[in-house]
């Protein structure tokens, strides 16, 4: 049995990772609650954000935090973009069409990506990168701490966002009760689009605060959208605070079962964990919210 | 039965194509062909006639790919029983992830992530045990002859695929004229009114899944057995998945026809464009993606449909005509 001097900076590491594994669970959850779809491109374009800030460093010189202030707004309008133009159209009635959609979009964005950037890996080198802090008598890199806080503070933005605007109401509404939402006069096809905005705005939020400590390749969605996925599930689809329990949750596990089990199989535990929730709890820990 | 005649005239044409076209390359293209529309009808029993579209038919067809790989290489067993073995496994992967899945209700959203994440999980797994060979894959050690399951001539090859699609294609025949088929697609229309009728939706999609199930994996067994190299990235990988939804989706889901329509029509697209720009990485796949959003967009009904409506649209000029 490891001591604690071990499994505490280890808790520690799977909190911060868990933080950024929440953003982008978040805006899957909001796009899901609203629009009553899995956006299987959610993977990829994470993917587009951190090549965006990747370049906007080494092109421009901005420093990834500087970022927060072009990328999100960038995917924002990508996001309303592609809901208003492509998505939205494509369903004809019928949420499968949107779901194939998706996926279409997903394998183009990754592959185009793969075509022009070519496998291979690229990370931005900071003064701060390999700066630590020390918690609790754990050494952290400084990068990942504010991630971690970045995380809290865009979801509670989010939540102030959704509770305190008309816009949060008029999305609360739509996602309750679509004909009732038309009827009052909620221009639906715009919320939609500012919905699935917001959701990948999340994205260019997580892209900015993930790239320090991180690294960027066609495929680096992957990882990331699978455990969305699961923590979407664990968490109870479209409920905003399961994402962001059930984030820092599978960020723990990861990391104790890193620790325990070896690298890879660390991760088939995340995947067991949404197996069991699927079988015993479908509606997620904390059911079913907006 | 107008139908059924069709299909035995198709196949029946098909049966002879390697006696007219005798180049090992042509011959390899319509070979390839007919083994995506035998994925693809594998896809559309579950996902065209039973509306439960899976993302992750991978994990069938790479199970039963292993299988007949694992057995051959590891215990030393025929590959012919590894063709049944291998189906079987499917079958059984299928009948899991059924369960798993029906049990609860699962549909739309749900049931495409949870297939999806099964596939990564059995790519995973294939990735880090050491009888799959992990990463650096499993190689089949060439040995041809006919009680191997492994041909010189492509045109053998063709005969194998030819059979397993026959199959294919006659269970889906059967589907739509049977009372299952009835069923099932009284589920996937409205299971709430299909149950309110006495319909057991979970017994039938259960068996949609495992009738699937079962031709992807035999898909995967012929694949296996004709490249004789497999690793987790081309077994249980996204690739596959993506081909077998788009082959109907392309061609028209919930048709006998469908698949075998999207199949030459995509294999037609890919061979012109491999011809038009070479063979670069991921653009193949860049073009299935930009394929399934324009279809999706202009086409829900796939080419089947267009057709559909295309006659529809002149009979009733000739009726106006009258």
């Amino acid at each position: 049995m490891p001591d604690l001097a071990i499994i505490v900076p280890s808790v520690l590491n799977g909190l911060t990772t868990g933080a950024l594994y929440a953003l982008v669970a978040l805006g899957l959850t909001l796009i899901y609650g609203v629009l009553h779809i899995i956006n299987f491109a959610h993977g990829a374009l994470l993917m587009v954000g951190l090549y965006a800030v990747y370049f906007l460093h080494s092109s421009f010189g901005i420093d990834p935090y500087v970022s927060l202030l072009i990328v999100p707004p960038a995917m924002f309008a990508l996001g309303y973009a592609l809901q208003r133009g492509i998505i939205g159209r494509a369903s004809h009635g019928r949420d499968e069409n949107i779901l194939l959609v998706t996926l279409g979009l997903s394998i183009v964005i990754e592959n185009l990506a793969l075509f022009v950037f070519r496998s291979d890996t690229r990370s931005v080198d900071t003064p701060y990168s390999f700066e630590v802090v020390e918690i609790l008598g754990a050494f952290l890199p400084l990068p990942k701490v504010i991630a971690f806080a970045g995380a809290l503070v865009t979801a509670a933005l989010l939540w102030l966002l959704m509770s305190r605007t008309d816009l949060g109401r008029a999305i609360r509404a739509l996602a309750k009760e679509r004909k009732g939402a038309k009827l009052v006069g909620i221009d639906v096809d715009h919320v939609f689009a500012m919905s699935f905005g917001l959701g990948i705005a999340c994205l260019g939020v997580a892209a900015c605060l993930l790239l320090p400590s991180y690294y960027v390749t066609p495929q680096v969605g992957h990882g990331f959208v699978l455990i969305a996925f699961t923590i979407v599930v664990l968490g109870g689809m479209g409920s905003f605070v399961g994402a962001l329990v059930g984030g820092l949750i599978i960020g723990v596990v990861e990391a104790l079962g890193g620790l325990f089990l070896g690298e890879s199989l660390g991760q088939i535990g995340i995947f067991l964990i949404f197996i069991l929730v699927l079988v015993f709890r479908p509606t997620g820990l904390l059911g079913h919210k907006v | 039965m107008r139908q059924l005649a069709l299909l035995g005239l198709v196949f029946a044409a098909l049966f002879f194509v390697p006696f007219v076209v005798t180049s090992e390359a042509w011959q390899n293209t319509i070979l390839m062909t007919l083994y995506a529309a035998l994925l693809g009808q594998a896809w559309n029993i579950l996902g065209g006639y039973g509306g439960q579209f899976s993302f992750g038919h991978a994990a069938f067809f790479g199970t039963g790919a292993y299988t007949v790989a694992v057995l051959q290489v590891q215990l030393g067993v025929n590959p012919w029983i590894g063709l049944v073995a291998g189906g079987l496994m499917a079958v059984a992967v299928a009948a899991f992830i059924g369960f798993t899945t029906f049990r609860y209700g699962l549909r739309g959203s749900y049931f495409a992530l949870v297939t999806l994440a099964f596939a990564e999980v059995l790519r995973i797994l294939a990735n880090t045990v050491p009888f799959t060979g992990a990463g650096v894959g499993i190689l089949i050690p060439l040995d041809q002859s006919a009680a191997n399951l492994q041909f010189a001539s492509k045109a053998s090859y063709y005969w194998l695929v030819w059979a397993i699609a026959l199959a294919a294609f006659l269970t889906v025949w059967w589907i739509g004229h049977s009372r299952f088929g009835a069923r099932l697609m009284a589920v996937r229309d409205n299971e709430d009114a299909a149950r309110a009728l006495g319909v057991d939706p979970f017994a039938v999609k259960m068996r949609a899944i495992m009738l699937s199930g079962l031709f992807s994996g035999l898909a995967g067994v012929f694949y296996a057995q004709y490249f004789l190299y497999l690793d987790p990235a081309i077994a249980y990988g996204p690739a596959i998945s993506v081909e077998s939804l788009l082959v109907p989706i392309v061609g028209g889901m919930g048709t006998l026809f469908g698949p075998l329509l999207g199949a030459v029509a995509l294999h037609g697209v890919s061979e012109a464009s491999r011809a038009l720009i070479g063979d670069l990485p991921g653009i193949s796949l860049v073009l299935y993606g930009t394929i399934l959003i324009l279809m999706v967009l202009f086409a829900p009904r796939g080419l089947a449909g267009l057709v559909r409506r295309l006659s529809a649209r002149r009979n009733s000029r000739e009726t106006t005509n009258v």
